[in-house]
């Protein structure tokens, strides 16, 4: 038994020796040349400062980095528990491109070796401007049915193309996060717009242990970036709360996505030079009705301090882009906008109450016209926030139509790009979601039940959508034949076959044990079926999937994307099109 | 807080709706109704939804207009809409399915409150109050 024990123990030791510290970046980071970064070293087991040997390339590491790290002798988890010995070096950058490997050896119980590839780019710029589109969990399904949706469809071929359709597949992206196969908005997009993958909910950030949200190890964003190196303007441009997310990668630096007041802040460290989007709550301070912060910071009047002109609807953006030549900040809700279906169309959701939301169409032509006055070229993000909103509850119409209205955003640029040959533009999605085309559904059909109206293969024929008025969105929704579109996983909810016209879908809502329950509401709709959900009970809506998205690109620097690629490493083929590794900022 | 505890007659309140909470919205805030402003510290009945109690034990709840479902990923625990009131019940009671509707009495508090354990903000209030399911 004695023996038997210390076999066991010997190899539990054993296992534990491999792999037991982290070291942040992690194994296989690409770093910008120069881009500063935090570097950290967690230890499982306490340890004394000198049982500690750090060596970068075989040489002790404060000589290559050029500084000692801090020493936290043991770092504390949830509820004062000790997690370790850790080493922690901020805003570390390495000015020599290469191969870097650090090695880890703490006493004799812990070892680990990770390698770094530090690039540089080259010294002229191939672009000087760059619009990058997000389309967040833009599928394949979303870009096919927004096309047949959009343009029709006769005898198998398309009647017109989608602005995205004539910009070159270039790669396809993997979007996996750190710790995950899957992920969500955040990490993928903080991949995208820093070059380093990171954890679920994280943003500009490598997800450590401690359980303080804003004290992990922090990567540069493209803005930093852009910031440090050359004299460009900054744009991000989204229909969801700017402090969401897919924006706040642009500039964030945190570990919970939810610190949305503090996000705020970040944005105002940047000053980005064009903020336009929803999400206003979070710039009022406290005691104004509608606010959520939880201090009295007054972000409105700081930004206006900070010369910003502040639009508040699509009257006084376009009066800040006619009468004022500075920065805008312009937020048209307090929450996520409307989808293009309620703000055009159904009048449904919060659009009473904002009744003169901007699209994303005029948001984004406000951006290009101001952001291109700047002679030193420019960044510009913008999000279609709501395809991914719209597509989590199964409102596939929403998602669809907020599919065109991304679409009509990008022709926008496109037709910029025309008379400025020097603008890379990237279409993507930050990952997908279970979504697809599969027919139409017809109620000319004579059935009992709403599935034996779901026409497929040669039954389903061509949908019922006519847009007369020629811009680009189907006069009608609720058409008599019209798409079937399914999500592959959902949680418990009614099935209704059919647009919803009173306001977008709430499919399931939170019990009080914490489990999702199918939505009652929707029960009495006639036709409607109760599916049994696929995913655990703890989920509400439809998740994200893990396939691959495609990526498109058209302009200098395109030829950067191609074949596989991970989505950080997209941000090397950005920072190559800027050539972020020289500083253009030098004689100005 | 209110110094007095009203007498909870659920006859004698006023009703209050969802929709009557704001008389104009604007991304640089939204602004309480007239009818909101002459009720608070009144006793008021309000029709509406429980949400999910933030914690099981807690003596307050969220009231809202529709039943509620938060997702994770799309949104956190801050992002309420702006039309909920918290209920502070003046007693512990069951907590009822979200998809009863219920209606709750109590005096109606305004301006902006953080709950001192957990952190919760809310611009609307009952407090001393009691509900029953319709």
């Amino acid at each position: 038994m004695r023996a038997r024990l210390a076999v066991l123990a010997a190899a539990t030791f054993l296992a534990g020796a491999a792999n037991a510290a982290t070291i942040y970046p992690l194994d296989r980071a690409k770093i910008l040349v120069g881009s500063p970064f935090d570097f950290k070293v967690e230890l499982d087991q306490v340890y004394d400062a000198a049982d500690i040997d750090v060596t970068v390339n075989g040489k002790a590491y404060a000589d290559v980095f050029g500084h000692e790290a801090e020493f936290v002798s043991d770092e504390k988890g949830k509820d004062d528990a000790s997690l370790g010995s850790a080493l922690i070096l901020r805003d570390l950058s390495l000015a020599s491109a290469g191969d870097y490997t650090v090695s880890v050896k703490a006493g004799d119980a812990e070892e680990k070796t990770v390698n770094w590839t530090v690039y540089n780019t080259p010294s002229v710029a191939k672009a000087k401007n760059v619009i990058f589109f997000l389309g967040d969990g833009l599928s394949v399904a979303h870009r096919t049915a927004a096309r047949i949706m959009s343009k029709g469809m006769t005898e198998g071929k398309a009647d017109g193309r989608l602005a995205m359709d004539d910009i070159p597949p270039a790669a396809f992206i993997g979007t996996s996060s750190t710790h995950s196969i899957a992920t969500d908005s955040a990490n993928t997009m903080s991949a995208y717009m820093t070059g380093h993958k990171t954890r679920v909910n994280a943003l500009g950030v490598y997800a450590d242990r401690t359980p303080a949200s804003q004290d992990d190890p922090k990567v540069e964003t493209i803005a930093e970036a852009l910031r440090r190196q050359t004299g460009k303007s900054i744009g991000v441009v989204s229909t969801a709360e700017i402090e969401d997310a897919t924006p706040a990668a642009i500039v964030a630096h945190t570990r919970l996505r939810g610190d949305k007041a503090d996000i705020v802040g970040m944005f105002y460290e940047v000053q980005p030079d064009v903020i336009l989007g929803g999400g206003s709550a979070y710039f009022l301070k406290s005691d104004v009705p509608g606010s959520k912060r939880k201090d009295d910071k007054d972000y409105i009047q700081m930004f206006t301090d900070a010369g910003y002109t502040v639009a508040i609807d699509a009257a006084s953006l376009e009066d800040a882009a006619k009468n004022n030549a500075g920065k805008i900040l312009g937020l048209f809700h307090t929450g996520n906008m409307d989808t293009k279906l309620d703000r055009s169309f159904l009048k449904k959701g919060t659009v009473e109450k904002f009744p003169d939301q901007p699209g994303l169409v005029e948001m984004t032509e406000t951006a290009i016209d101001r952001l291109s006055q700047n002679k030193d070229g420019f960044f510009l993000m913008v999000e279609g926030a709501s395809i991914d909103k719209m597509s989590h509850p199964m409102d596939w119409d929403r998602a669809v139509v907020d599919t065109i209205e991304f679409d009509q955003a990008i022709a926008k640029a496109v037709e910029f790009a025309k008379s400025n040959p020097d603008t890379l533009i990237v279409v993507t999605g930050d990952h997908t979601h279970g979504v697809s085309l599969i027919g139409t559904i017809d109620d000319n059909v004579e059935a009992d039940e709403m599935r034996e109206k779901v026409m497929t293969y040669d039954d389903a024929g061509f949908p019922d959508y006519a847009d007369t008025d020629g811009d680009g969105y189907p006069d009608k929704i609720d058409v008599d034949r019209r798409f079937a579109i399914f999500s592959n996983n959902f949680p418990d909810y009614y099935e209704t076959f059919r647009p919803k016209m009173d306001g977008p879908f709430e499919p399931s809502i939170k019990g009080e044990n914490g489990e999702y329950v199918a939505n009652e509401q929707y029960k009495d709709v006639p036709g409607a079926v109760l599916r049994v959900g696929n995913l655990p009970k703890n989920a509400d809506t439809a998740v994200h999937a893990v396939d691959d998205i495609v990526l498109q690109a058209t302009g200098p620097g395109s030829e950067g994307f191609s074949g596989y690629m991970e989505q950080s490493d997209v941000y090397e083929v950005l920072a190559d099109a800027f050539a972020l590794g020289t500083s253009q900022k030098a004689g100005q | 807080m209110l110094a007095a505890s009203p007498r909870l007659a659920s006859a004698a309140a006023a009703r209050l709706s969802f929709d009557e909470l704001y008389g104009s919205f604007s991304p640089l805030g939204l602004e309480f109704s007239d009818k909101v402003k002459d009720l608070t510290g009144k006793t008021v009945a309000i029709r509406g939804f429980m949400a999910p109690p933030l914690k099981a034990e807690a003596q307050f709840f969220v009231l809202s207009e529709i039943p509620m479902a938060l997702c994770p990923f799309c949104s956190t625990d801050a992002d309420w809409p702006d039309s909920i009131v918290v209920v502070y019940l003046d007693r512990k009671q069951t907590f009822t399915q979200p998809n009863q509707m219920i209606e709750v009495t109590g005096a109606l508090d305004r301006g902006s409150w953080i709950d001192p354990e957990t952190g919760f903000v809310s611009q609307l209030r009952l407090r001393q109050a009691r509900y029953r399911t319709v």
